[in-house]
């Protein structure tokens, strides 16, 4: 199909912390995402523009930025269905530190997920038969529920706490804990609880749904975050927990 | 798990407050509409134990609760650290328990 005449107004972040932004005018093309403006301003007027990128279908979760205010997936975001009048803003995702343009340092964002207790630990050996865990538990459903996350970290640049308070794990980690706190075959259960419990940990949470809301793969981590209270103060109550 | 235990103290002692707040409520209204002067309610509160428990264990519970809130808020509006907001959160229970004990005792007593 034939590259329609229009032009977009694309105002993208550079540089730092101390960056601003610049205004492109990009064309507009049909089935254009939010990504390909990037990567078109990059091929043909900024070279140096910095930016994350790998797999262009939402699989990665490598391309995540701040569209319009808006923390979105930018290889499946739609210019058309964000677009306002032939404006778009694109930013580094909020709460974590700009290293260049847009893209953010998430060295920070990963440590939370160990500091959460979200490395797997067996409790069996690789002598020991396979785990017979039913689809239809419970626990099982809560992590299937869970475990497509794809790491892009939207919901940590959505979050409001982690705004507030840089040191909450936030939703992306608690998310992950949640799902290993429902699996059977892990190891350290107990020490995962005392991880969330910790200060800026999952009590931290004002069940505000931003998280959800602006997940792009339609994972729950505020659903998750309320599991991990309730098996916290179960805990607590059965005595469980020091 | 000091996290836990203190979400868990809010949780309970708002369960609590909630039908204690509602009475309150109705007995402020029931007071003002009624048109009660202070010398009829002290007649109706002075030596009764009923009210006393009433409203000890409200100012109980507000003591707690309030103070755990302040604290959440204190670490995520200011730089405050973890000790300052703890000691600030622990000062303003102590004053809510105080003021309110002896409010209690005021007409009870």
């Amino acid at each position: 199909m034939a590259a329609r005449q229009h032009n977009l107004q694309v105002s993208i972040w550079r540089g730092g912390e101390d960056g601003g932004f610049v205004a492109y005018r990009v064309p507009q093309r049909d089935s254009q995402t939010v990504l390909d403006l990037v990567t078109w301003v990059q091929r043909h007027r900024q070279p140096d523009l910095a930016y994350r990128f790998a797999c262009r279908v939402g699989v990665c979760g490598s391309c995540a930025m701040t569209v319009n205010g808006t923390p979105r997936w930018t290889c499946r975001t739609h210019v058309s269905k964000v677009a306002k009048r032939g404006h778009l803003t694109v930013a580094p995702l909020r709460n974590l530190p700009k290293i260049k343009d847009l893209v953010t340092d998430m060295t920070g964002f990963f440590e939370k997920w160990h500091a959460a207790g979200g490395r797997f630990a067996g409790s069996a050996d690789r002598t020991a038969p396979m785990a017979r865990i039913s689809p239809q538990s419970p626990a099982r459903r809560a992590v299937d529920a869970g475990i497509e996350c794809i790491n892009c970290a939207v919901c940590t640049a959505a979050c409001d706490v982690v705004a507030w308070r840089p040191d909450y794990l936030g939703p992306a980690a608690l998310n992950r804990a949640w799902t290993l706190a429902n699996d059977e075959r892990h190891g350290e259960g107990a020490e995962l609880l005392r991880a969330v419990s910790r200060d800026g940990g999952c009590h931290s949470c004002h069940t505000q749904g931003s998280c959800a809301e602006h997940c792009p793969v339609g994972v729950n981590p505020t659903a998750a975050i309320a599991g991990l209270k309730r098996m916290t103060l179960t805990a607590l109550v059965r005595g469980r927990a020091k | 798990m000091i996290e836990a235990r203190l979400y868990l103290l809010q949780r309970a002692t708002a369960a609590l407050l909630a039908p204690l707040v509602i009475v309150h409520l109705a007995l402020i209204v029931y007071a003002v509409r009624g048109g009660l002067t202070a010398a009829e309610i002290l007649a109706r509160t002075q030596g009764s134990l009923g009210w006393a428990v009433f409203y000890g264990l409200f100012v109980l519970a507000v003591a707690v609760h309030a103070p755990i809130g302040l604290r959440a808020i204190l670490r995520e509006a200011t730089n405050w650290s973890r000790t300052a907001a703890n000691g600030a959160a622990v000062a303003f229970g102590l004053l809510l328990l105080g003021l309110g004990l002896r409010a209690v005792w005021a007409v009870v007593a």
